[in-house]
């Protein structure tokens, strides 16, 4: 399988990474240079292998459901490139 | 002065108990020195106060006959990764740009109940995503070290914790803290003569660590000795409800229980980790490395870890698919960087990332995003899964037959800086380092010796998970054996 310059676009769309015509041009080389790469995973026979998501063994652990970390509000705000009344503040999202 | 500088963790411990010299000597020697290396680039953000600080509770503390914390007065570096209230933490990105965290990662934590001061924040690739420390936002940082071809070509301490592994090797630091995801304490340990372990996932929590890929990142200490890792690889570690992966475990008394007699002991030699294309002093220093556990008392075992070729594509496809999802979180509304879009919210969103992140991490985040799209999931996610379980399996079987398994931490020693840019090529460094980080397994480099153009070399330990044990002793072994007493002649 190899990647298209439409697809980086595409999966550049899918980052939220704004990309110029010059660096998805870049892009397709390099991706399908290391697709090509991993694809020799192919060679390997999985079958009947259950799909591993964490290494070490562990159940995980319920605690009480009560807030143990609030009233911090100002400090959280206060690393926000723009806040306002007390909220995040990003660009208006409705006319 | 200078020479407290040039004394191990263990020496300081000493010194400042028995009154040799104060904690504030050992503080204002080791910030003279921090001010002094700034040609390195090792240190982001310098914390003279802070360790100065920390000085002063060690000694009014002796002063008054209490007893000292494990690490009183003991002034460390620390990973730009970790956290740190109220000061810089930015991951080598420009994205995390004034970053200062209302919080303290429990490892940072950790190491503060232990008495331990900062000196400042080191240097990293962005994101811990580089094996060169050359992606940081900062710069590169420049390894104390230089060939001996006399040409003074600035050559590379390895990545990600490369800040880390350079302030070590030019004493700038007496210990630091790192971070391993596929080999980033390992392999710049090896870079730079010094010593570093990556304990078991889980040991040492992640909460407050700006996360890569999160199956996959730990952290763990870089020292002179392995005896100054057990010192604060048992600081750091320790179970943190805090985060979901931690193990509910005792801390191992991982100093106390040091040990260098490997009686009974038998190390496992992995055949594919003989790679023709590694350079002939590696596979020597290698050969080498068994005599010194053979001398030990430890008995050789050759092994087999069939799966060992695809631990690097397995790697380069769950490392990227975590880390794109992680870092999905910047987006110029909460903290960092913001760069106003054209028109839109979403505008936003991709001029701020646009901007905020390099090209390494760029394309991580796309090749993360590619391989968990809708259609592609299976055929490489879901695939690079079931590989990884195959390596854990691999590893559980070695184990049957051995206590510890011995190889080279890197390929190659450290290259120049602006040397390999080709990102594939980049990524082979961690060929030996990356297998253990996927099956979560305890690993070390120790240094072993100088290859011909004077740079050091290390090997590698991969013990049995929570073994750490067994990983220390036998790296211990070959400490005692190896004699490394090279240090970089200063330059800076």
């Amino acid at each position: 399988m190899s990647v298209s310059a439409e697809q980086v676009r595409h999966i550049a769309n899918l980052a939220r990474l704004a990309m110029s015509e010059e660096e998805i041009q870049r892009l397709v080389p390099e991706l399908n240079n290391i697709l090509g790469w991993v694809e020799q995973l192919g060679e390997v026979n999985t079958d009947g292998v259950e799909p591993l998501a964490t290494v070490v063994e562990q159940k995980l652990r319920l605690r009480e459901d009560k807030v143990t970390d609030g009233d911090c509000r100002d400090e959280v705000l206060a690393n926000a490139p723009v806040a306002e009344h007390g909220f995040f503040a990003v660009p208006k999202v409705i006319e | 002065m200078s020479e407290i500088t040039s004394l191990t963790i263990t020496e300081l411990q000493a010194g400042i108990r028995t009154g040799e010299f104060s904690a504030r000597e050992v503080a204002e020697s080791y910030n003279a020195a921090v001010a002094a290396a700034r040609a390195l680039n090792a240190y982001t953000v310098e914390t003279p106060d802070d360790a100065l600080a920390c000085a002063k509770v060690a000694d009014k503390a002796r002063a008054a006959g209490e007893e000292l914390a494990p690490l009183a007065g003991i002034p460390l570096g620390i990973k730009d990764l970790f956290a740190t209230r109220g000061v810089d933490t930015t991951a080598g990105s420009r994205i995390l740009k004034g970053f200062h965290p209302p919080y303290e990662s429990t490892v940072t934590g950790n190491l503060r109940k232990a008495g331990a001061g900062m000196l400042g924040k080191l240097n990293m690739d962005e994101f811990a995503m580089g094996s060169s420390n050359e992606t940081s936002a900062y710069g590169p940082v420049i390894s104390p070290w230089r060939r001996k071809d006399g040409s003074n070509s600035a050559i590379t301490p390895g990545g990600s914790s490369g800040g880390s592994a350079a302030a070590v090797a030019a004493s700038i630091a007496p210990g630091v803290t790192g971070t391993d995801t596929g080999g980033s304490i390992r392999q710049p340990a090896a870079f730079t003569g010094i010593t570093g372990i990556k304990p078991t996932y889980g040991r040492c929590s992640r909460w407050g660590i700006v996360s890569f890929a999160s199956s996959l990142d730990q952290a763990g200490p870089m020292a002179r000795t392995v005896r100054d890792c057990a010192i604060l690889l048992e600081a750091m570690a320790g179970f943190d409800p805090k985060d979901s992966t931690s193990l509910d475990l005792p801390v191992p008394k991982c100093e106390a229980g040091l040990s260098s007699d490997l009686n009974g002991k038998r190390i496992g030699i992995p055949k594919e980790y003989r790679i023709d294309s590694v350079p002939a002093e590696i596979n020597a220093l290698w050969d080498r490395g068994l005599d010194w556990l053979r001398d030990a008392g430890a008995e050789p075992v050759e092994i087999s870890l069939p799966h060992t070729k695809y631990a690097l594509p397995t790697y380069y496809i769950i490392a990227p698919a975590e880390a794109s999802s992680n870092l999905a979180r910047y987006d110029g509304v909460r903290y960092g960087l913001r760069v106003e879009g054209e028109h839109t919210l979403n505008d936003m969103y991709e001029a701020t990332r646009a901007a905020g992140f390099g090209a390494e991490v760029k394309r991580r985040i796309m090749i993360g995003t590619y391989v968990l799209s809708a259609g592609f999931y299976d055929a490489y996610f879901t695939k690079a899964q079931k590989v990884r379980a195959l390596i854990k399996q691999d590893f559980a079987q070695a184990f049957r037959q051995c206590d510890v398994i011995l190889t080279p931490t890197a390929p190659s020693a450290a290259f120049g800086i602006g040397e390999t840019t080709d990102p594939l090529a980049m990524y082979l460094n961690d060929v030996f380092a990356v297998p253990a980080s996927l099956a979560g397994l305890p690993a070390m480099s120790v240094p072993g010796g100088l290859d011909a153009q004077g740079l050091p070399l290390g090997l590698h330990l991969i013990g049995n998970e929570l073994d750490e044990q067994t990983v220390l002793n036998a790296g211990l072994a070959i400490e005692e054996r190896a004699g490394f007493s090279a240090r970089p002649e200063k330059w800076w």
